[in-house]
């Protein structure tokens, strides 16, 4: 596999950012995109456009296929048993919304409890805090180890008899810790609790198979995934997304529509009211496609390297310190200087073309167990080189300068 | 370089070490801000007298360089005035981070504008304005709070 060559795959490295050549260390937050995938969008735009699952004309039958292409795809690169278990989403946070409402609406009563851990995303947070408000659900938090990993142990001691619903990160986006979810959901189906998995950071970065996973709900962001913004996929079992009320109303959704009633569409139809992010939906084929043309165990084994790298750097620099250590650890190296707030290492690194991200990285809870209002986070995804973290490492060097440290 | 800038040694003196970082256990007016994109926040503290003078003024909270520096370098200057004055100030700030290229306040002497004229590097970094401006606007909503 050569990172030269596959970096010239994405058209913005051939871009000078602020004079400098781009070290870009923010995929965690959003991927690059490879030219397949924005020619592709063009390409529709331009030659193919047309609505898709409504008009008979020759482009609307043939923009349906390519779209409807794009779900067999999703459903061959995660191992999902059928086809109708992919249901296409603005993004993944609506993807867990929609999992959180309609749960809500048919199976999650008063008093039940849904487990999430200390390191979730907002988004795997919020949704569940609208169910406290409306139905009085409860919501416990598993707490990170040491090494800012939740362990399977954890889990075990945080599932009382009225758990309902397990929702967890595969990834955290900031100790990169990977969490043992296929063992996390054995362990719940046992007792008969669901699991939702947030897949944003897992998708990118890891092999996915839902049928080992045995999961019941996963959600993906595209846009992390060298694919377009505006759209997530949400993985559901066929039995769940039959047996849930559909979460919005509109074009497309629906079966019949009479003055007093009206019934609901088959999946995936069900879930995709409104016309579709559709240009989104037939460019992240190309993504797909991209992915498997490195193959993810390239790709696992590439960003593996990459972080074993970054981490030995980085430990040996003094005044950083690196947040979390956990054995089974992705493509994050999340960090704070001593003496230097993370806002002002992102604009002193960026003054050299290095993009990271600062602040709680839409993880509030997670800093506040941590004791630390913000942390800087350099990610990486398939394009980066050993040369981009060691220009992260002198780039630090030059923000401690200027902070007299 | 644009990072000299916004990096000046008494920014990053008032960083490390803001004034008035405490709180004023007999205030009568107060309000806290926060940046929900950073998580940046502060909260002011103000102690006003009859005659609506500030007496003392301080803050707590956390953030980055710029924003302590600016939250010390704004309770130095308005300790001592009144609630006009110091809005006036305020706005005056306001304006020349965001597009003036001087400070025209009267009621701010000469060596007050300069100390506060070092923020002025941050107009080159758009998303670093709010931390500069947070405790500014904090200050505005502690001087409007109504109390009893």
């Amino acid at each position: 596999m050569n990172i030269d060559h596959i970096k010239k795959e994405f058209p913005i490295f051939d871009e000078k950012i602020q004079n400098n050549d781009l070290v870009y260390l923010d995929s965690a937050n959003s991927s690059q995109k490879p030219k397949i995938v924005v020619d592709r969008i063009n390409e529709f735009y331009t030659k193919q456009f047309s609505n898709v699952g409504r008009s008979v004309h020759y482009l609307a039958v043939a923009a349906t296929n390519l779209y409807e292409n794009t779900r067999t795809s999703v459903q061959k690169y995660i191992n999902a048993k059928d086809k109708n278990e992919i249901v296409f989403t603005k993004g993944a946070t609506e993807a867990l919304n929609l999992v959180a409402n309609t749960l809500g609406q048919n199976y999650l009563q008063e008093g039940d409890e849904v487990l999430i851990t200390e390191l979730e995303h907002h988004s795997n947070y919020v949704p569940w805090h609208f169910l406290r408000k409306s139905k009085n659900i409860k919501i416990n938090f598993a707490e990170i180890n040491e090494e800012g990993e939740i362990t399977l142990e954890e889990i075990v001691k945080k599932i009382t008899p009225k758990t309902k619903l397990i929702s967890i990160t595969h990834l955290s986006n900031v100790t990169g810790a990977i969490l043992p979810v296929k063992e996390i959901t054995e362990l719940a189906h046992s007792k008969g609790i669901i699991v939702v998995v947030d897949g944003c950071q897992g998708a990118p970065h890891l092999k996915l198979d839902m049928q080992d996973l045995d999961c019941d709900f996963y959600a993906i962001s595209c846009h992390k995934m060298y694919g377009p913004t505006g759209l997530g996929v949400l993985y559901g079992k066929k039995k769940w997304l039959e047996e849930l009320p559909p979460y919005q109303g509109g074009g497309g959704m629906i079966s019949e529509v009479k003055k007093d009633r009206i019934s609901y569409g088959d999946l995936p139809n069900k879930y995709e009211a409104g016309t579709m992010a559709t240009a989104q939906v037939i460019a992240f084929d190309q993504s797909i496609k991209f992915l498997e043309s490195i193959g993810i165990e390239n790709v696992m084994r590439h960003e593996a390297d990459l972080v074993e790298y970054g981490q030995e750097l980085l430990q040996k620099n003094n005044s950083v310190k690196l947040i979390g250590n956990p054995k089974n650890k992705g493509g994050v190296l999340s960090f704070t200087i001593e003496g230097v707030h993370s806002h002002d290492i992102a604009t002193i690194l960026d003054e050299d073309g290095v993009a990271i991200r600062a602040g709680h990285h839409c993880c509030q809870i997670l800093h506040d167990k941590l004791n630390i209002p913000a942390s800087a986070r350099a990610s990486v995804g398939i394009y980066n080189t050993k040369e981009d973290l060691d220009q992260l490492n002198d780039s630090i060097n030059n923000c401690k300068k200027i902070f007299n440290l | 370089m644009n990072l000299k800038e916004l990096y000046q040694e008494i920014i990053l003196e008032h960083g490390k070490n803001p004034r008035n970082l405490r709180k004023t256990e007999d205030f009568n007016k107060d309000a806290k801000g926060n940046n929900p994109l950073c998580g940046d926040n502060v909260h002011v503290y103000l102690k006003l007298n009859g005659q609506r003078i500030v007496e003392d003024i301080s803050f707590e909270g956390s953030g980055c360089a710029i924003s302590m520096a600016s939250a010390s370098i704004m309770t130095d200057l308005i300790k001592g005035k009144n609630e006009n004055e110091s809005k006036e100030i305020v706005k005056d700030f306001l304006g020349m981070i965001k597009e003036n290229p001087e400070l025209k306040s009267e009621k701010l002497k000469e060596d007050e504008k300069t100390k506060l004229m070092c923020l002025s590097g941050v107009k080159q970094y758009p998303m670093r304005v709010k931390c500069a401006t947070l405790s500014w606007h904090t200050l505005v909503s502690a001087f409007n709070e109504k109390k009893e």
